[in-house]
């Protein structure tokens, strides 16, 4: 492979990235907060219908982005009410949002289906695309690929290195102590769901607007949000590594195309379903990495331990329990 | 999960005032769907119900779709109850499928259907245990939650299924969504001609919910099941190992849904499919969350879940709707329950 494809392969892995970029971002500062917003992949769906239909009919894309990202907070808002209020399992009410939006999605969304409606113009960013190479495969894309390039920075600033940030991972963790320290944790995993759903919504959106344009059933997007559910423990509720699981399957979706130019035999159905083997192999990997035996075995082999350190992350300790206020 | 608030005479009005409310939410939400994609809502629900109970026939689809959901529902009482979020049920009733698909196309030149019959129903059982236990061993070996072993392996079913109907299993010609070939008519799960209800499947049905309420209440197994749901750290104490039970558990599950699948391959459809699932094993959570994991009210519940999915099939062809709704009812039904569910509780800890 010459240099201009290496380039426009990672050009590509870049661009497509920017859904579940979005996505698994979002679900870490939601998970960080100590709540899990299952509906992850019902959600993308829903918002990204609300995009397609709202940018076609008002020709406005903006708004169309706009519209999505309400509509993924109000969904992980509806989850957020439901653990921090009604004491439900956020797991349960989660998974019924999961298969309740993508059905509305398909219900509202099925007039409009195989339509040709607008799309995200692309925009080189000046003077940057001017750089040899990295301007090639960084800056000619369009607003919302820059936008989640950001994102990664400034979640994992805002995270570690705010106060703000330092508040909402003490909830995440001991949702009781921060109390008794004057924090609200109730306001606070309310508020961090409800930013989590926005960015999974503008996920959605760039599904319908950008990567895959236009609404149909399916759509394409099934099983991203599950996807990106996976990369949040395989980042160890990390933004910077979760962004780069999110590059990463990226990449193998890109060179999946490759691959099925080798085997034409195989129907594509099958490639479709290949992330998910994989998803659980690494699952896996990062739970037997994060084992006491393999850390002993691994003491006095300098580079193993630095990579076994990469791969390994805790979950805040509240995460997935409702808490109680006395 | 399972927090069942005692009833006595004189608190049974606020739970009539509770249901009243939800059954007012569920009917509002929906109406609002139906008018924001600017359909008359209530011809909706009168085809709905026209579609469903509006004749034998009708009646007749509504149990076959019944039988399939009854037995997942079933299965998923034996994981609830330890507290796993089986989620691969899905994935479960295709293996089945594909096992019992397997074994058929072996007897279509047999003398003997009958034997070949039993014998797939055995392979479809297998079948879906098998993939249950992986989620369950990639749960308590592999630490993988199983939530993501059983959706990995949804999909991954999925895929086997394509695979087979476009590569090795195809139909001689073309391979195409519809299928592999129809098996021959000895080979279909014996049927009442003018319902086309097989009593096979409905015993089935029936002896699955008769087998886990009994084995759930009476039995060493259901009681552990139950102690290491409520406390699993006191089980351990106690002696009983949870990951040992948590398999048994996935493998009642996965048999239970391999079942299904094995009647949906030679009681409804006589071949395979690519969606041979029908979605009930994610319908099935619905059906057992919403009869809050109760034996007796979850064959109630999927038989009107399955009015609901059999009745919508109507919409597309006479108000031009999508199907979709059947699943938005559902959903939104299931979330109202939870709701009152939490209202009841913060009413209880009130003074």
């Amino acid at each position: 492979m010459n240099e201009s494809g290496v380039i426009i392969l990672l050009a590509s892995v870049i661009a497509g990235a920017t859904p579940i970029l979005l996505a698994t971002l979002g679900e870490t500062i939601t998970e960080k907060a100590g709540l899990i917003n299952l509906s992850l992949d019902g959600s993308i769906l829903l918002s990204a219908m609300t995009a397609f239909v709202i940018a076609y009919s008002t020709d406005n894309i903006l708004l169309g982005f706009v519209c999505a990202s309400m509509v993924g907070a109000l969904i992980a808002g509806i989850i957020a009410f439901f653990s921090v209020y009604l004491h439900q399992s956020q797991v349960a009410v989660g998974f019924v949002l999961t298969l309740m939006t993508r059905d509305l999605a398909y219900f509202i969304g099925s007039a409009y289906s195989r339509l040709q409606g607008p799309q995200v113009p692309p925009l080189a960013l000046p003077f940057l695309q001017d750089i040899p190479f990295f301007g090639m495969i960084f800056f000619h894309h369009n607003l919302p690929v820059y936008f989640s390039l950001c994102m990664i920075f400034g979640i994992w600033w805002f995270i570690y290195r705010t106060p703000q940030g330092l508040r909402l991972r003490s909830v995440g963790e001991n949702p009781r102590a921060s109390f008794a320290r004057g924090i609200n944790p109730r306001k606070i995993q309310m508020f961090y769901a409800i930013c989590g759903g926005l960015l999974v919504g503008l996920a959605g959106a760039s599904f319908s607007l950008c990567i895959k344009p236009g609404w149909g059933q399916p759509q394409g997007a099934e099983g991203t949000g599950w996807i990106a559910l996976a990369l949040v423990i395989f980042g160890g509720w990390h933004p910077v590594k979760a962004a780069v699981g999110a590059y990463l399957f990226s990449f193998l979706q890109v060179m999946s195309i490759y691959f099925q130019g080798w085997i034409p035999s195989m129907p594509a159905q099958v490639f479709q379903v290949a992330p998910f083997p994989l998803m659980i192999f690494t699952l896996v990997l990062i739970y037997l990495v994060q084992k006491e035996s393999v850390m002993k075995w691994a003491q006095d082999k300098p580079f193993v331990r630095s990579v076994l350190r990469a791969l390994s992350g805790a979950a805040p300790s509240a995460l997935g329990k409702s808490y109680r206020q006395d | 999960m399972m927090r069942n608030s005692k009833t006595s005479s004189g608190t049974v009005f606020p739970y009539v005032i509770d249901i009243l409310v939800m059954l007012l939410v569920v009917f509002a939400f929906t109406t609002l769907v139906l008018f924001l994609v600017g359909a008359p809502p209530f011809a909706a629900y009168y085809h709905i119900f026209k579609g469903s109970l509006g004749s034998w026939v009708k009646f007749s689809h509504v149990i076959k779709a019944w039988i399939p959901l009854t037995l997942c529902s079933c299965g998923l009482l034996y994981t609830f109850r330890i507290g796993l979020w089986n989620i691969g049920v899905e994935g479960q009733v295709m293996m089945g499928a594909v096992l019992t698909t397997y074994v058929l196309r072996l007897g279509t030149q047999s003398s003997l259907p009958t034997g070949f019959l039993v014998m797939a129903f055995c392979a479809g059982i297998i079948g879906g245990g098998i993939w249950a236990l992986m989620a369950g061993y990639l749960k308590t070996r592999g630490g993988v939650h199983e939530i993501f072993a059983g959706l990995g392996l949804n999909f991954v079913a999925q895929g086997i299924i394509l695979w087979l109907i476009f590569g090795p299993w195809k139909r001689a010609g073309i391979a195409s969504m519809s299928g592999t070939e129809v098996f021959p008519t000895q080979l279909w799960l014996p049927h009442i001609q003018t319902l086309r209800i097989s009593p096979a499947g409905l015993c089935l049905a029936l002896a699955a919910i008769v087998i886990t309420a009994l084995m759930l209440k009476y039995t060493r197994i259901g009681l552990f099941l139950k102690a290491i749901g409520n406390n699993q750290n006191a089980a351990y104490l106690f002696g009983v190992k949870p990951g040992r039970y948590m398999l048994l558990a996935m493998i009642f599950a996965g048999g239970f849904a391999g079942l299904a699948g094995s009647i949906q391959v030679s009681g409804v459809y006589h071949r395979l499919l690519p969606s041979i699932s029908s979605n009930y094993g994610y319908l099935a959570l619905l059906v057992v969350m919403l009869s809050n994991y109760n034996v007796w009210i979850a064959p109630a519940v999927a038989f009107f879940f399955a009015c609901l999915n059999v009745g919508s099939i109507q919409l597309p062809m006479v108000l031009q709707l999508d199907s979709a709704l059947s699943g938005v009812i559902q959903g939104i039904l299931v979330l109202a329950t939870l709701a009152v569910q939490g209202l009841r509780m913060i009413r209880k800890d009130a003074p």
